[in-house]
């Protein structure tokens, strides 16, 4: 069992649920907004003239946990998904995941996902 | 310069002595249709307070001090109110006492009753017109805090709500409206340029100076959608604010109305174009900013001068602040957080003077400006805004340094950095997360 973070940019989401969905992959998925800063540099915001550099950038963080064979897929899904091109599309995070638990019947492991 | 000095003493001086300003002799007499409009300005005006300028300056502000922001507001408006009862009304509007100031003879307005009219406003009931300048009173007050907010201790506020509203205001008042020594002279103030944007916006200048800055300086609007409610609802009670200042349902309110909405219109423009030109790009604060400087340089002329001495006004209101908040402020140093001296005192010193320059006798007998042949209105509105910076500098400084006494002016390091609306008031101003 894998755990997947996958930080992109927000309004590739939808995109990346889709894929994810149509290849079959996911049954559950957690999204948080988060912000933080890569090599993407930051922005500036004008406020009555004022500058204000912005450093950190809104993104989304996907979190999914899958059976280990369907990690590359994931990848390879997210990866095409989530990509412009451009600096500051995010990165993919793999984590080994010791063990899931689903709390209403206490099924565990694979099958709690 | 002394030649001038000389100038406008002389003017004074032969100002007080004897000079009636515009004192027609209509008997007091009742009119349903003023009354009906200007019970409609009055809640008009006091809309702009609440929830108006609290929205304006509670987006503004940062999300850990919005709460406290609007509080500042909603207390300056409640304090008022009362002490307008009590004895503020008297003093800025009974008997005058040598040009300075009201006679305090009935407190608690005793001896006003359902038919009394005042010599101030002849065909509405006085009970109305009460109402009606303690609107003014209360914003001129809830103002200031736009300079002050993220750092005043709220105890130190509700103190300089008191002490300035009878120190300054009500003299200030008296001066230009109550028939005192500025009124007399001619300035020329439909409603309330001098009165209440350039004494509130020099005591907000006073008060971030007496206070100091801020640990962090940035002025980030946590809400911007809150702005530009607030000041579309300043904007809408501005009508209140400047054609009710006829104080009659008549053509003059109709040319204030006019004129304030060519001046809002003009000056949010101008902003938009300068902040488009100088910092790249046309922000919705930039907008609603040039607004509001518009509303506040119309406010002394509204009822005075022509469209297109408005428009001019307008454009010229939405560029002068513009460089002071985003130019002069950063240099100078000093920390108006919201600008409140940025544009109320500037914009309020820029509409009394152009006044001077545009008022037109054919919209309003009572004034004509330098443009119609009358250079002395200049020096009049001058000298009117120079006693005023003047009076309300002193004021002020004395009012922050009791309420440094007394109750201190900030609060400590960590309240600040935890935010106001938790450490003055012990709220906080979203709770999305159960």
């Amino acid at each position: 069992m894998k755990k997947i973070e996958a930080i992109i940019k927000p309004f590739k989401i939808d995109e990346v649920l889709q894929g994810l969905s149509e290849a079959g992959i996911i049954c559950g998925m957690t999204v948080s907004e988060v912000r933080g800063f890569g090599r993407q540099k930051g922005f500036v915001e004008v406020y009555r003239g004022r500058e204000y550099e912005v450093r950190f950038l809104p993104k989304l963080k996907i979190e999914i946990v899958l059976s280990d064979e369907l990690v590359e897929k994931a990848i390879s899904v997210i990866t095409e998904r989530a990509k412009t091109g451009e600096v500051g599309d995010g990165k993919i995070f793999i984590f080994n995941l010791e063990d899931a638990i689903r709390i209403r019947t206490g099924q565990r492991g694979e099958e709690a996902l | 310069m002394k030649r001038l000095i000389l100038a406008l003493v002389f003017m004074a001086v032969s100002g007080l002595s004897g000079f009636a300003f515009a004192d027609n002799e209509i008997q007091p007499r009742l009119d349903t249709g003023d009354t009906a409009w200007m019970i409609v300005a009055t809640a008009l005006v006091m809309l702009m307070t609440i929830p108006g300028l609290a929205l304006f300056y509670g987006g503004l502000a940062k999300r850990k001090d919005s709460l406290n922001t609007i509080a500042m507001s909603f207390v300056a408006f409640s304090i008022v109110s009362i002490l307008w009862v009590i004895y503020g009304y008297i003093l800025a509007f009974g008997k005058d006492i040598s040009g300075i100031i009201g006679k305090p003879t009935k407190l608690f307005l005793s001896g006003i009753g359902i038919n009394s009219i005042s010599e101030a406003a002849k065909t509405i009931p006085e009970y109305i017109f009460i109402v009606y300048q303690l609107t003014f009173a209360a914003i001129t007050v809830a103002l200031v805090s736009g300079a002050l907010i993220e750092r005043m201790k709220f105890s130190a506020w509700v103190l300089f709500c008191i002490l300035w509203m009878t120190l300054a205001y009500l003299p200030v008042a008296h001066w230009v409206w109550g028939g005192g020594f500025l009124a007399r002279l001619g300035a020329l103030d439909f409603a309330g340029g001098t009165v209440v944007h350039i004494n509130a916006g020099i005591a907000a200048l006073i008060g971030a100076i007496m206070l100091g800055k801020r640990r962090d300086t940035s002025l980030i609007p946590h809400n911007l959608t809150m702005v530009a409610t607030g000041a579309g609802l300043l904007w809408f009670g501005w009508f209140g604010f400047n054609a009710g200042s006829a104080l009659s349902a008549n053509g003059l309110a109709g040319a204030a109305f006019i004129n304030t909405n060519t001046a809002a219109a003009s000056a949010a423009l101008s902003w938009m174009f300068i902040e488009w030109l100088y910092s790249k790009k046309p922000t919705i604060l930039g907008i609603a900013s040039g607004a509001v400087a518009g509303l506040v340089a119309i406010t002394p002329a509204a009822g005075f001068v022509n469209i297109i001495g408005a428009i001019i006004i307008g454009i010229v209101a939405g560029i002068v602040p513009y460089f002071v908040v985003a130019k002069l402020k950063p240099r100078l140093g000093y920390d108006d957080t919201l600008d409140a001296f940025g544009i109320h005192g500037i914009a309020g010193t820029l509409g009394a003077l152009l006044t001077g320059l545009f008022a037109d006798p054919a919209i309003n007998e009572a004034g004509r400006g330098l443009f119609y042949g009358n250079p002395n209105q200049f020096l009049i509105q001058l000298l009117t805004v120079g006693v005023t910076i003047v009076y309300v500098s002193i004021i002020s400084l004395f009012v922050f340094l009791i309420i440094r006494l007394l109750s201190g002016l900030r609060v400590d390091r960590n309240d600040e950095l935890i935010g106001l609306d938790e450490s003055q008031h012990g709220e906080k101003a979203y709770n999305l997360h159960i």
